[in-house]
């Protein structure tokens, strides 16, 4: 592996970490939802790079668009804000 | 106060789990003969190029009818869970219609989604030479239906057709998997009993290629009808005290 792909999976890694954090204190269930199919997005990203192609589809069609539509229709059929 | 008691047990296992991981060490070989085995005989006995398909249909078949019976397993909790409450059975429901996309996103959806199809049949097709496989184009033939779906609200799918599908190709995988125990030479579930082929070429690995295109065609018609289902019952409008 060369240093440009362990640079890349160091800052996609550190991607992952901000994204969770912010889905997780994020009070608008909808932005929540957009940051978990982006860690979806930088996770096939790093499954390519770590040469496992067959779990990065899996990665790139489930987790970013079916999860996430899925949560978008069930937060439509129920409320949008988190409330305390 | 809640998300803080969420993000301490989340460290709390965490770090469990790392402690666990911690005491293996990296990279080194804990099931010696396994993987020579796998990547020695899927290219050689079995004429598969794609290790991975090899060991998900022909090594670990078992497994992936075990998969695929939950998939169906799941959907048809789900219909069985919403079926009261969807208003039509066939037809088209007036709600749905009233609501009209823009004529960029209907334009769009009508470029992308043969391209779409048309990519998820190359990957389940492809599965034996390569990455991807039965399951990822299933997924994606299911998101071009989607697409179609959320920008067509006359689009209308029929249920018994992806019922028919569903069965079809599951009976398919079964029955490919007993003629193993009849023409195969092993006498095995799902040994194989075609002709190999050459490697690398679109008709080789036997059984393999054919159990994976039954994969695909099973796997796209759930996640269609669990879609629709969705769909369906956001447009019925049964939540009148919409925020």
């Amino acid at each position: 592996m060369g240093i440009g792909s362990i640079i890349f999976l160091i800052g996609a890694l550190i991607f992952i970490l901000v994204a969770a954090i912010y889905a997780v204190i994020q009070k608008d269930l909808i932005h929540a939802v957009i940051a978990t199919s982006l860690i979806s997005l930088a996770l096939s990203l790093v499954f390519y790079i770590l040469q496992a192609p067959d779990v990065a589809l899996t990665e790139a069609a489930i987790g970013i668009a079916l999860s996430t539509i899925i949560f978008i229709i069930t937060i439509r059929n129920t409320k949008r804000y988190e409330s305390e | 106060m809640k998300k803080l008691i969420v993000i301490t047990l989340l460290l709390i296992l965490g770090f469990y789990l790392m402690s666990t991981f911690i005491s293996v060490p990296f990279g080194a070989e804990r099931i010696a003969g396994v993987k020579d085995y796998y990547l020695k005989q899927s290219p050689e006995t079995l004429k598969v190029s794609n290790v991975v398909t090899a060991i998900v249909v022909s090594f670990r078949g078992f497994d992936t009818l075990g998969e695929v019976t939950v998939l169906f397993l799941a959907s048809t909790a789900l219909g069985s869970i919403l079926y009261r409450r969807r208003t039509h059975h066939s037809g088209l429901n007036p709600q749905r219609e009233a609501v009209v996309s823009s004529t960029l996103v209907r334009t769009g959806a009508k470029v992308l989604f043969p391209m779409i199809i048309l990519l998820g049949a190359y990957v389940f097709v492809h599965g034996h030479l390569t990455p991807g496989g039965g399951f990822q184009g299933g997924a994606i033939i299911a998101t071009g239906f989607l697409l179609i779906l959320i920008s067509y609200r006359k689009f209308f799918i029929n249920h018994n057709v992806l019922t028919w599908v569903e069965a079809l190709a599951g009976t398919t995988f079964v029955l490919i998997g007993i003629g193993g125990f009849i023409f195969a030479n092993q006498n095995n579930f799902l040994e194989n009993f075609l002709p190999e082929g050459t490697l690398n070429n679109l008709i080789s690995g036997g059984v393999v290629g054919i159990i994976y295109i039954a994969v695909g065609f099973k796997v796209g018609a759930e996640i269609t009808g669990i879609l629709d289902t969705l769909l369906t019952i956001k447009e019925a409008g049964l939540n009148p005290d919409e925020n």
